[in-house]
């Protein structure tokens, strides 16, 4: 009944690419950031070009038929026996911790649990079977981090993005007040209940505001277009970018804003 | 608004008092004052705990306790009835009034006097016997105060949670007479005063169990105001309440129970009572009930009961920490929900009570943050049970069957369709790639608006290029490097 | 069919089968390594935290002391057990300070507005303590009714300091509860309390207002 203790691999030397379909459409910059965090380890980085999406949005909406046949699609992807990093603790969760349940009772149930124990979050692969050594080359600068809750509930990874951020030297880490509250995404949530939706990210933009922070960065892209999106139509200032980009940037010296939401 | 109550046509308004209540100021700032307080008790609570462990124990116990369910309940029996403790079964809310009914008519019992007990609750027990010309009067300051406001509880642990000391201090006001004041003491002392006389007065008392110990055929009340003790010790008789699912095997269950319990809720190490009953007065003493009932009521419960994953539902011991550590909970307070158990562990248990039909917006009223889940001290797997029903209410599954009352009738034919549309689009590779590579180029016709979404957000940009394409391309080798092609994406 | 037939065939007839449930391990809430001193202290300090009072007294000395306690709070009369060797103690006392002595001879039929109305303290012995959580054990008698300790506005208690336990599990196990549960038992941990009316603390809602625990060593 406890969650099982995640034992990491050894580093390996390929992996599969999980990217998404919100970073494929929206946020491909997060995508090759993380390819590229990657590919700095010595990885071989395999994306294989029929991934989709993982079935989460009907999932959780209820249409266990349509995740079924879309998840389905997605287990084929990954025929050799290396680790699938996902840019995301949201899909991340769903492959890691609701593929088993969806496909249970069903021929691919076995396939479903094979590839759900391969799944890793990519921050959470980067710093703890990467091991990697973040050198920062940035301007100093001052950011808010949003982790989201698949990353921090699900997946259990709250203490990567800190880790990871605090290798940056020229990078202030401020921690909102009730940093660990929900910032009222939720996939369909948003669109069933908008006014409550609405009211959270209210609150999660304040509370970033408040610590003093221009800027956000996220394990999750649902989360970075909920808080970012809602900043931008309330004409308030703060900007967000995926954890990934932004750790790119930093290291890579990369000109310009890469994956800002803005 | 805020003060509907729990009838089944109000349950089907939640997007209206929803919205309400995130429009009133008051609403909002009482709720997260009390969610942060809480919060922060519970935390420190357990701080020198193991909690994992602790909360694993507090499952184990819990799960023991169902999978022995019958056999204990009729150990319970057995035992209690040895007692001299009378054992009434009731298969609905409505049966359980009758029983009560029944025993009060018995006694020519006039009037009630009430421990809290969210079973009574949600058999609208008061509502009931105020028909049959019985009264029945709360003695839980808090269950006291939403009942002169004609009310209904707003958190199954802190009734009144909802009001501020100036609207209970009007209220005490309008209804009793007591000064208005802003000292809590004072008006507590006030509610004192009144509460006592109706317990000598009071023919009967009825109070809720936390645990109910088959080995002993005891009945555990928690309780920090000892209203709970008068109710069960001054009246005459005691009319104890409780679903069926309460009963655990042992007074060392019942312990560990105990010990998350109060943490829990409201970060208290233990709370001032624990009220342990297991006979009626005797011969030789001189206080307490000569006569003690237990009323054990199904109401839905046993059709949990046959499901493997829904069972997980009965290991509630109705903390309240899952509302405490709700986001949408601490935004639109118990009231919006319409239903007896509000938050988290409402939006699971009351779409068996009353149907998927009636609570069809509660499943989905939730980000699935993994809160609840996360504090549950015996584990439930909130979130999940949350998506089970959200699949039950639009049979969304022909590998798994949906099993609860209403499943299916939240089924539209346009929203089923276009998950239809959306699979066949993303069980296709190519076709997905040509759409999302069409949809990137022609990116500038992306409408501004999109729907509800875009009510209280900007609508995120379509990248130039997909990932998948500026893959393509590297792999391919037909572009530079990819930094070059960094530059400019979602801008 | 009855309630209770339909009612259990129904969990009987469950149609997931049998339940499968991982046996409890119940060492997390047991195991404790506090000696008999820290007992003490961790008690007492569990117990001031939900602002019980306590008072280390011994056999000479508990009555003044008490009566001194009692004094100072204007106290008129003390409900006190009459078998008991608390109450037998009191009664013997030439004591000037102790209020007049009440007794709880009869059953409260009988004097129910006075016990209500009239009674300033009453003084209970226990059946020991658990110093995890500040708890008095206390198992309501024919000599000590239930009343007793909870409608006078100050619920005085005494403690022998060696029968304080380290858990509620360890008293459980070792005073054999379950061979044999009396009408009524009760932890209580502080004084009747409430905080209903925006989380603000008050005390003495419904029970007493003060818990003055005389925790006798030696």
């Amino acid at each position: 009944m406890t969650d099982a203790i995640r034992l990491y691999p050894a580093k390996p030397p390929k992996v599969y690419f999980y990217g998404t379909c919100l970073i494929d459409l929206f946020y491909p910059d997060a995508g090759l950031a993380g390819i590229q965090l990657l590919e700095r380890e010595g990885i071989e980085v395999v994306y294989p070009q029929d991934q989709t999406c993982c079935g989460q949005p009907a999932y959780t909406s209820g249409y266990h038929d349509e995740a079924r046949a879309v998840a389905a699609a997605q287990l084929d992807l990954f025929p050799g026996d290396w680790p699938i990093v996902v840019p995301s603790g949201s899909c991340g969760g769903m492959m890691r911790k609701h593929y088993p349940d969806l496909f249970a009772d069903t021929p691919q149930a076995e396939a479903a649990t094979e590839v759900a124990g391969r799944v890793w979050e990519l921050t959470d692969f980067l710093l703890n079977v990467c091991h990697i050594k973040l050198q920062d080359l940035g301007e100093p600068t001052t950011v808010a981090l949003h982790t989201s809750c698949s990353a921090r509930r699900e997946m259990g990874i709250a203490e990567v993005g800190p880790a990871l951020l605090s290798q940056l030297q020229n990078v202030t880490l401020v921690t909102q007040q009730r940093a660990e509250e929900c910032c009222g995404f939720g996939g369909t949530f948003a669109v069933r209940h908008p006014e409550i939706s609405a009211a959270m990210v209210d609150d999660k933009v304040q509370a970033m505001e408040d610590a003093g922070a221009p800027a956000f960065v996220t394990t999750d892209c649902g989360c970075l277009m909920n808080i970012a999106g809602y900043a931008e139509k309330a004409a308030r200032p703060l900007t967000g970018e995926h954890i990934v980009s932004f750790l790119w940037k930093r290291v890579s010296l990369q000109p310009g804003n890469g994956g800002s939401a803005r | 608004m805020t003060e509907a109550a729990t009838h089944l046509s109000d349950v089907r308004q939640f997007h209206p008092r929803a919205h309400a209540a995130l429009d009133n100021p008051q609403i909002r700032a009482n709720f997260r004052k009390a969610m942060d307080g809480l919060m922060d008790k519970r935390r420190n609570a357990f701080a020198e705990w193991d909690l994992e462990t602790l909360r694993t124990l507090g499952a184990n116990v819990r799960q023991q306790a169902l999978a022995n369910l019958p056999d204990l309940l009729e150990q319970l029996e057995k035992k209690l009835t040895t007692n001299g403790i009378q054992v009434h079964w009731a298969r609905s809310g409505d049966e359980a009034c009758e029983v009560i009914r029944d025993i009060c008519v018995a006694r020519n019992a006039k009037r009630v006097i009430k421990g809290k007990s969210m079973v009574s609750e949600e058999m609208e027990l008061n509502h009931y016997l105020e028909e049959q010309g019985i009264e029945a009067l709360e003695s839980d300051l808090g269950e006291y105060i939403v009942q002169l406001a004609e009310e209904t509880p707003s958190h199954i642990i802190m009734p009144a949670i909802h009001k501020n000391t100036g609207e209970i201090s009007d209220l005490l006001h309008e209804k009793t007479g007591t000064d208005r004041s802003h000292d809590v003491n004072y008006l507590t002392a006030s509610a004192r005063q009144q509460l006592r006389e109706k317990f000598m007065q009071a023919d009967v008392g009825i109070s809720g169990v936390n645990f109910a110990v088959a080995e002993t055929g005891t009945l555990c009340l928690v309780e920090n105001e000892g209203n709970g003790r008068m109710t069960t010790t001054v009246p005459p008789c005691h009319i104890a309440v409780t679903g069926i699912e309460k009963v655990v095997g042992t007074l060392d269950d019942a312990a560990a129970l105990l010990a998350l319990l109060t943490r829990s809720a409201t970060g208290q190490h233990i709370t001032t009572y624990f009220n342990m009953i297991s006979r009626p007065r005797q011969p030789e003493e001189f206080d307490g009930p000569e006569a003690v009932h237990l009323v054990l009521v199904d109401n839905g419960r046993s059709s949990i009961y046959q499901d493997d994953q829904l069972l997980d539902t009965l290991r509630c011991i109705r903390c309240g920490a899952c509302m405490n550590h709700c986001p949408v909970y601490t935004r639109i307070g118990g009231h919006a929900y319409g239903t007896t158990y509000p938050g988290p562990i409402g939006k699971i248990l009351m779409p068996h009570l009353l149907g998927l039909d009636a609570t069809r917006d509660l499943p989905s009223a939730s980000s699935l943050c993994g809160a609840c889940g996360e504090v549950c001290p015996v584990r439930i797997p909130i979130p999940d049970l949350l998506v089970r029903l959200r699949r039950e209410s639009v049979d969304g599954d022909r590998v798994h069957e949906s099993r609860v009352r209403g499943h299916g009738l939240k089924r539209s034919t346009w929203e089923a369709l276009a998950w239809k549309g959306w699979q066949w689009l993303h069980v296709r590779p190519t076709l997905y790639r040509l759409g999302t590579a069409m949809g990137a180029r022609l990116r500038r016709l992306q409408p501004t608006t999109a729907g509800a979404w875009t009510r209280y957000r900007t609508s995120p940009r379509l990248a130039p290029r997909t990932l998948h394409q500026q893959l393509r391309e590297r792999q391919t080798g037909s572009t530079g490097a990819i930094p070059a092609r960094q530059r400019g994406a979602s801008q | 069919m009855s309630a209770r037939d339909d009612i259990l065939n129904a969990l009987r007839a469950r149609r997931g089968g049998t339940i499968s449930a991982p046996t409890p391990d119940f060492s997390v809430v047991t195991e404790r390594p506090w000696n008999a001193a820290e007992k003490l202290d961790r008690f007492q300090r569990m117990i001031e935290s939900v602002h019980g009072e306590v008072h280390r007294v011994d056999e000479e000395t508990w009555v003044d002391i008490l009566a001194d306690l009692l004094k100072t709070r204007g106290v008129r009369n003390l409900l006190a057990p009459l078998k008991h060797t608390i109450g037998t103690a009191l009664r013997e006392s030439d004591n000037p300070d102790l209020p007049e002595l009440l007794s709880y001879d009869q059953s409260i039929e009988h004097w129910q507005p006075s016990l209500f109305n009239e009674v300033d303290a009453g003084i209970t012995s226990t059946r020991g303590a658990i110093a995890e959580t500040g708890s008095l054990i206390l198992w309501p008698s024919a000599d000590e009714p239930r009343l007793m300790s909870l409608v006078p506005p100050i619920h005085i208690a005494v403690l022998e300091a060696d029968q304080i336990f380290a858990t509620f599990q360890e008293a459980l196990g070792l005073q054999h509860w379950s061979r044999g549960m009396p009408t009524n038992a009760l932890l209580v941990s502080g004084p009747s309390k409430t905080a209903d009316i925006e989380q603000t603390l008050a005390y003495g809602v419904h029970g007493p207002k003060e818990l003055i625990v005389l925790v006798l060593e030696g």
